[in-house]
């Protein structure tokens, strides 16, 4: 410990020690351009959307493993409108799904995710003062909230939110008279997305510049942790998919209210027969994919770069492999943007084109793999500390591997054609983001918590919340397999329609929706151990020390105390890689980013 | 009421006691002088057992699901091309489950076995290349086997039917599937949607469709429950009503819209051969169950009207969307009759089914179709029973005035009514 901090003391008096003592209640806490404050900023809105979205999940599960049952829970929550009688209505149970979906998925994991992290950590951990800019992060903050907010908003309108799930596929999504959220919901949701991927876009771009241009003396590329590695991949990701999906989105504002013809032809809808011709709904599932599936990694590689970090630290060894950690990144990066094809096998895509993708998707398991292997043998031999942060990595781990798996599956056409839109899917992307994501999220949160808030987690609340959310997490997503093998497709009101043709799916579907809906309510209340620890170790929690994890890389080498600049002094000097944990003939089992390297020591990569 | 209250009372209540434990927790860890970021070895030890004996659990619970419902939880596949990519699941399925048994199992085991000891440090292990150059190699292998299997049966699927197929067409509207049998000459008739009315619902090519929908679009129908063209001007022409602003607006839009489509029909209309009528007016179409000869390939074709649909046979393993503008196509071979799978099933209220698998409106999820499969004798005495499209629609003339003399206050009168 001594050995870190006397390196970032004996600066004092360096140029912006004391700017943060004038500083105004707006400009620190509400527009503040600090990458710490912003982070918290975007972490706090993440919860809350989170929260949102789980509860929305409940509402609708409930419906599903009682359908047509009055539940005084539904009526709480959506009142005689939506609920009449406590019976979910049959647009609203589509509403809810779909806002469900777009919130996990964009606010919680896309937005929630990067946005506290990257800006957390990218400063910090390259040894930055802060954001190249700071004014655009701010904006970026801001419009993340504008757009969150807009999103709430289209819950409450008279007409419903947007009903055309989260993927909004036209002509669904393009015709009011179709189903009632494609009036003002679906145009909420459009201008909330779009104002979001601007936001997501001047995020990216700032991280990129950061990464790139202010990295501190000695921080090569090959010394960044592997975190900064990844929310730079992510960034490039949501710079070069975001303004595609932007695209989508407005011509679909134009086919909605210009009565231009990109995604119409030859429509009757409602008794009224449409004029446009010529126009092809396949092109907005291209567009839409063409971000769609870049944008899944987009939410789960932070999550993997976090948890390699923590699972380094807590094994108390170096990530093995860390080059091809960083070349299996840049690899699924790559492949992400060349696989979109796997979501349209079934649509009418020519086949070939569909082999293709075939080829292309199952390249992406191998980089994965390399991944799952390289975590193994940094478990292995290793000296676990198993911190609520550590638990959830390695949860991560686990469901990394559950979900891809299956994804194998679904990426073989000739399979996919079989289960393609039933819950198996759904059962896959939620192990993979729904689980994975998530839990590195979590991970994240425990582990970096001390860094954000200058305070500690309740470690036994932590366990607890690991626990049941481990527990609740695969009780509800594991049973959706076979949900989905059944053959019971997704977006469905209500399932006993399976009574009026196959009496044996009906009751194995019937009673496996009861267990999975238990199983999630579980895992909500099992949320409240969260909850609750977040906001009292905030207000209560006992104060954390400068490096509480005993680990190497550069924020830990930053006073508790949030100032601006990040370091009193000079900013700290990199000579050698992030990963120095238990190295032979050091006397710690740690040697922080910051201490030169040893007459004779051999510099690891 | 008292629902709301019981929850807040639960959740106030449960805070409360988190809160209390939380704070009792505090003291004796100031007592004991312990941080929290000490992970005390008592703690490492127990969550590494609970790892254990989580996975132990999942596994468990696993095997009991797949003892249970087995992996095809809806039965055997009923067609073709179904048994084929069955095999092939199944054989995907034992890859990955060996995948996700050793690398889970590992992971476990490994987040049991080396919790922190006292004493013990860790290895140092930064990379090995031999090790990694393994285990990119041999994924890439089992991929490779994956894809040339899946390619394989991927063309299988959707190669070219064979000419002896049958065409029949599946149409999709919210919220009900509408079949098409191409009749005599195995030649379903042309379409488009321009043509729809309610007589000729799937917008089928002849000069006696295209006549009364041009008809229609210039007139509109007597009782008023259509207004084309002639209907609607004189709606708007009669100094007797009275338009709110946007009601005036739409009914211009709707005039100008009609005038514009029935400037296309007209156009279809001269281009149209005669010759082809024969080709649709023989096509049988089928609302309630869709039959199917076992045995035979089908060539489906599928269109949609107002959204898109997703055509999805789960026991056929067969699924295409139907996609408005588009006309999409799937190739199924049938090989078990329904009677011999509520055999196999031993549920004899089974049947199978076509289901609407594309989010497309709050009654998606009624949006189906039961499927029969015949032996060929039963197919061709139920075929028997079925009137071709030209019978169904020269039976049912359609009601628009021949001449729109006086019509238009029998229209009018009638319109006022309908409001
Ligand atoms: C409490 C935990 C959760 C439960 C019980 C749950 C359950 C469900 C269910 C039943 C559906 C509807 C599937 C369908 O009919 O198509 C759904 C949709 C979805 N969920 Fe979750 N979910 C949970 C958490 C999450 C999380 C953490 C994510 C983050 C990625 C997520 C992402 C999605 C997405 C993207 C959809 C698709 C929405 C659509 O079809 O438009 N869910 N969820
Ligand atoms: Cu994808
Ligand atoms: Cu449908």
């Amino acid at each position: 410990m001594g050995a870190l901090a006397h390196e970032a003391h004996g600066h004092h008096g360096a140029h912006d020690h004391h700017e943060h003592h004038d500083e105004g209640f707006v400009s620190k806490y509400i527009f503040s351009m600090d990458h710490k404050m912003i982070s918290k900023q975007y972490l706090m809105t993440a919860v809350f959307m989170g929260l949102v979205a789980m509860l929305l999940s409940i509402l609708f599960r409930i419906q599903l493993a009682w359908p047509g049952e009055s539940s005084d829970f539904l009526t709480l929550f959506l009142g005689e409108t939506w609920a009449p009688g406590g019976v979910l209505k049959e647009n609203m149970y589509l509403g809810l799904v779909t806002i469900h979906g777009t919130i996990m998925v964009f606010f919680l994991l896309t937005g929630g995710l990067s946005g506290t992290f990257s800006n957390l950590l990218i400063p910090f951990q390259i040894g930055a003062r802060d954001m190249a800019s700071g004014f655009l992060n701010m904006l970026s903050y801001w419009m993340f909230f504008l757009s969150s907010t807009i999103m709430m908003i289209s819950l409450f309108i008279e007409t419903g939110p947007a009903m055309a799930g989260w993927t909004i596929y036209p002509p669904l999504s393009a015709l009011p008279q179709a189903i009632e959220g494609s009036g003002l919901g679906m145009t909420l949701w459009l201008t909330s997305m779009s104002i979001f991927i601007a936001s997501s876009l001047l995020g990216s771009l700032n991280y990129i510049v950061t990464v790139l241009n202010l990295r501190t003396k000695g921080m090569k590329m090959t010394r960044l942790p592997l975190t900064i590695w990844a929310f730079f991949v992510t960034a490039i990701l949501g710079v070069l998919s975001f303004p595609v999906l932007l695209s989508a989105a407005l011509l679909l504002l134009m086919d909605r209210s210009a009565g231009t013809s990109f995604y119409l032809s030859d429509i009757i809808v409602g008794g009224e027969m449409l004029e446009n011709h010529g126009g092809s709904p396949l092109l907005y599932q291209h567009l839409f994919w063409f971000l769609g599936h870049p944008e899944v990694y987009i939410v789960l590689l932070p999550a993997l770069g976090l948890s390699s970090e923590i699972i380094a630290t807590n094994s108390r060894k170096p990530i093995f492999g860390y080059r091809a950690m960083i070349g299996s990144i840049l690899a699924i990066g790559f492949l992400s943007f060349i696989v979109w094809g796997h979501h349209m096998f079934i649509t009418g895509m020519n086949p070939f084109i569909g082999s293709v993708f075939v080829f292309t998707t199952l390249l992406i398991a191998i980089p994965s793999a390399v991944k799952v292997f390289n975590y193994l043998t940094t478990l292995w031999r290793g000296s676990l500390i198993l911190t609520p942060a550590m638990l959830f990595a390695i949860g991560l781990v686990s469901t990394f591997i559950s979900g891809g798996v299956t994804g194998i599956i679904l990426a073989d056409s000739a399979l996919d054609i079989a289960v393609h839109d039933t819950y198996f899917v759904v059962a896959h992307f939620h192990v993979v983001m729904g689980m994975s994501a998530v839990f590195g999220m979590f991970a994240g949160v425990y582990h970096w918590f001390p860094k954000m808030y200058g305070k500690m987690l309740n470690t036994r609340l932590g366990y607890a919340h690991f626990w049941v959310t481990l527990i609740g997490a695969y009780g509800v997503f594991f049973p959706m397999h076979f949900v989905g093998l059944a053959g019971a497709p997704r977006r469905y009101y209500d399932y006993s329609v399976y009574g009026e043709f196959d009496t044996n799916s009906y009751e194995m579907i019937m009673d496996l929706n009861v267990v999975i809906t238990v199983f999630a309510i579980i895992a909500a209340i099992g949320q409240g151990f969260f909850l609750f620890n977040f906001f009292y170790s905030i207000a209560r929690g006992p104060k954390t020390v400068m490096n509480p994890w005993r680990s190497t890389t550069l924020e830990w080498t930053t006073p508790v105390e949030h100032i601006h600049g990040n370091w009193p002094g000079a900013l700290p000097e990199v000579h050698r890689w992030p990963y120095d944990y238990s190295k032979p003939g050091q006397e710690e089992d740690f040697v922080s980013q910051i201490v030169p390297l040893a007459e004779g020591e051999e510099e690891a990569h | 009421m008292s629902f709301k209250l019981i929850t807040l009372v639960v959740i106030v209540l449960g805070i409360l006691a988190i809160a209390q434990l939380v704070r009792v927790y505090e003291l004796s860890s100031k007592l004991r002088n312990r941080r929290e970021e000490d992970i005390s070895n008592r703690d490492n030890k127990m969550n590494g057992n609970l790892m254990m004996l989580f996975s132990i659990i999942q596994y468990i619970g696993f095997i009991w699901l797949m003892l249970k419902y087995g992996w095809t939880g809806r039965g055997e596949a009923a067609s073709v091309h179904g048994l084929e990519t069955d095999w092939l699941l199944n054989l995907n399925f034992v890859i990955i489950l060996i995948a996700f048994f050793a690398t889970n199992s590992l992971l476990f085991y490994f987040s049991f076995k080396y919790v922190r000891k006292p004493g013990v440090k860790a290895y140092y292990f930064t990379h090995d290349n031999k090790l990694e150059l393994i285990w990119t190699v041999i994924p890439a292998i089992v991929l490779a086997i994956i894809i040339i299997l899946g390619l394989k049966t991927w063309n299988n699927i959707t190669g070219e039917s064979g000419k002896e197929s049958i065409k029949i067409e599946l149409f999709s509207k919210q919220f009900d599937w509408t079949a098409r049998y191409s009749g005599e000459d195995n030649k379903l008739g042309y379409s488009d949607y321009k043509l729809t009315t309610q007589e000729n619902e799937l917008g089928l090519i002849t000069t006696a469709t295209l006549d009364s929908a041009i008809r229609l679009m210039e007139i509109g129908k007597l009782d008023g429950t259509v207004l084309g063209i002639q209907l609607l001007e004189e709606k708007l022409n009669n100094p007797k009503n009275i338009f709110v602003p946007e009601e005036l607006v739409k009914m211009e839009n709707d005039l100008d819209r009609k005038t514009r489509l029935l400037r296309l029909l007209v156009q279809m209309q001269k281009r149209h051969n005669k010759k082809m009528d024969a080709r649709a007016f023989d096509d049988i179409i089928q609302k309630d169950t869709l039959h199917l000869c076992v045995n035979k390939e089908y060539e489906m074709s599928f269109r949609a009207k107002d959204v898109i649909h997703s055509a999805y046979f789960p026991h056929f393993r067969a699924q295409m969307n139907a996609v408005p503008g588009l006309v999409t196509r799937l190739k199924v071979i049938p090989n078990m009759t329904t009677q011999e799978m509520r055999i196999k099933k031993k549920n004899p209220k089974f049947n199978y089914v076509l289901m609407c698998n594309k989010i497309c409106g709050g009654a998606h999820y009624k949006m189906k179709m039961i499927v029969v499969v015949d032996t060929p004798a039963q197919y061709k005495a139920w075929m028997k029973t079925k009137t071709n499209f030209k019978d169904v629609f020269l039976a049912k003339p359609v009601v628009t005035p021949a001449t729109p003399v006086d019509g238009a206050v029998v229209a009018d009168t009638s319109m006022m009514a309908v409001k």
